[in-house]
């Protein structure tokens, strides 16, 4: 199972502020780290920049509308991501723990999708529900409108 | 918190344990016991007093007592005193904090060398897989027998055994080196490789745990390139297993049926897996040295992965690295696999050249691809009438009916004529 894992950090202002970690804390987070990558669980992991360096595509009417950072109505902003290997949302939930994490901060986990959750017999059920609105707008195009 | 928690934990922390227990007790099935103690003193306390703050080393502090506790009283030793060491002898003389502490592993070799007893050459290979899976991987015997489709008693058997023929050879509890070492590593990089093929044959119908064997292999795979970073081969077969699970949702056709490498949607490879083993490959080539077959056999699975479209591969590459493998490790089908390569690069008659080299090759005799592969050559060249004859024997070969009708569709394709190029 995979499990998107996401930093939310305690203090949005701060973090969008663009504000170092203390030393210690980022030391610490680099041994999480690399405890993860030991343990063969990481897959990815990256820190993100304040959304001031960032922007958000709305859609809305048919139409697209573009507004850069910052985003400060929001008041949990992700601030990093890692992306896992586990066996169950246990061992996820048990990692996320050990995270060196401040007062306030909160990590999230969200399993990911995979191609498993797709088998074959999904995909054949897919086809066969396909099938089944293919038919069915044919009959609708043969029949005169209302 | 639940059984299932405390399972989650068991599986982070269970193999330094036993590694840790291993070193202290050097007896295998005894350090396994003293963790499982430790387990089960979690799962009545922890529902309760809830979980500690570093269940690491709640558990270690357990064992490690059960241990010291054992052996003070020179119950079911193993090894005499004297064997332990004079250091360790004197060490159980401190009062007990001071003896814990004094038992931490400074150098952090304990998992190395758990992993390189477990997979030691004094076992059988299903010794070796099934003590691997057990004490690392941290799998139960019951999950071991389903995804080895064998009874679950005949996994245990192995395991009590595999313990029993461990302590009888006096297998020193030490990570091998100098010119040890290779043979050593060759045959735990062999055991972790084998679990990934398990799983990656692994079909559609087939219990999950058995596909779940390619996790497991790849998580002691990147467990071990952070135990042993400076060997290139553990890089190497982390490569070629990232790359080859990249392809896992790209192998199935809709119905079920396999689809060929060259015939894949690459859309549906996994990147990230791809960048992993791309990383992985050049953390081998940066160690520098010539390559051995499992970083070989990553870089060709590197040039696939490269290419964004089967046209775009870099075939001329691909032959040179057969060719270094068949060096390396000589086999027929590396050969074929070379021929291929090289037709691909070079065009079909100097495939085919080296084909017919093959075409008395005793371990080859009853191998369907060879004609297979030969009758594409032909047809190829327009030889449509000998092409066909060699499709026909090759369907004669196939090891089912899905692969038969593929090599009998190919040979009546020849009646009609050249096929359209591939991509």
């Amino acid at each position: 199972m995979r499990f998107m894992v996401l930093m939310i950090p305690g203090s949005a202002e701060r973090y969008e502020a663009g504000a170092l970690p203390d030393e210690k804390i980022i030391a610490a987070m680099m041994k999480y780290n690399e405890e993860l990558a030991k343990a063969g669980v990481l897959l990815a992991l990256d820190g993100l920049h304040p959304s001031s360096k960032g922007a958000r595509i709305r859609f809305s009417g048919g139409k697209r509308t573009v507004t850069d950072g910052p985003f400060t109505e929001a008041k949990e902003v992700i601030g990093g991501y890692w992306l896992w290997q586990v066996k169950s949302k246990e061992e996820a939930i048990e990692w996320a723990s050990r995270c060196p994490a401040l007062d306030g901060d909160v990590v999230e986990i969200r399993q990911v999708y995979e191609m498993s959750d797709f088998g074959p017999e999904v995909a054949r059920q897919e086809a066969a529900l396909v099938e089944q609105i293919d038919q069915r707008m044919d009959e609708n195009k043969r029949r005169p409108a209302p | 918190m639940t059984h299932r928690a405390i399972e989650a934990v068991w599986r982070i922390e269970s193999a330094r344990l036993i590694a840790a227990l291993a070193r202290i007790v050097r007896d295998i099935g005894l350090a396994e016991e003293l963790a499982q103690d430790a387990l089960v003193a979690a799962l009545e306390q922890w529902p309760e007093s809830g979980v500690p703050d570093r269940p690491g080393a709640w558990l270690m502090a357990i064992a490690k007592h059960r241990a010291i506790d054992l052996l003070r009283r020179g119950k079911r030793l193993e090894r005499k005193h004297e064997e332990l060491g004079h250091e360790l002898a004197a060490r159980l003389e401190l009062a007990e904090p001071d003896l814990v502490a004094a038992l931490d592993d400074p150098v952090g070799d304990d998992l190395l060398r758990l992993v390189f007893i477990s997979c030691h050459p004094v076992l059988s290979t299903e010794a070796r897989v099934a003590l691997t899976l057990r004490l690392l991987a941290g799998l139960t015997t019951e999950e071991i027998a389903r995804a080895f489709l064998v009874p679950e008693a005949t996994v245990a058997q192995r395991i009590v055994r595999a313990k029993r023929t461990l302590a009888a050879a006096r297998v020193p509890f030490e990570v091998p080196r100098g010119a040890e070492l290779a043979g050593r590593l060759a045959s735990v990089l062999e055991v972790v490789y084998l679990v990934f093929n398990e799983g990656y044959a692994a079909t559609a119908g087939d219990d999950w745990l058995r596909p779940a064997l390619c996790e497991e292999a790849l998580r002691l795979g990147r467990i071990l390139a952070e135990l042993a970073p400076q060997e290139p081969e553990v890089h190497g077969l982390v490569a070629l297993m990232e790359i080859q699970a990249s392809r896992a949702g790209a192998r199935i056709g809709p119905s079920g049926e396999p689809v060929l490498l060259l015939d894949q949607d690459r859309a549906r490879w996994d990147h990230l897996l791809v960048h992993r083993g791309l990383a992985a490959l050049e953390r081998a080539e940066k160690l520098g040295g010539a390559f051995g077959p499992y970083a070989l056999q990553a870089a060709i699975a590197a040039c696939h992965a490269r290419a964004r479209t089967p046209t775009e591969t870099d075939w001329a590459r691909i032959a040179a690295l057969y060719d270094a493998l068949a060096q390396l490790a000589p086999s027929p089908v590396v050969e074929l696999n070379q021929a291929v390569a090289i037709a691909m690069a070079f065009g079909p008659a100097a495939g085919l050249a080296l084909v017919d080299e093959l075409a008395s090759e005793p371990l080859l005799k009853d191998y369907h691809l060879l004609p297979g592969v030969r009758g594409d050559l032909l047809a190829k060249l327009g030889r449509f009438d000998e092409a066909r004859a060699e499709l026909e024997r090759a369907a004669s070969l196939a090891r089912n009916a899905r692969e038969r009708a593929l090599l009998l569709g190919r040979a009546a394709a020849c009646a009609r004529g050249p096929a359209p190029p591939h991509g």
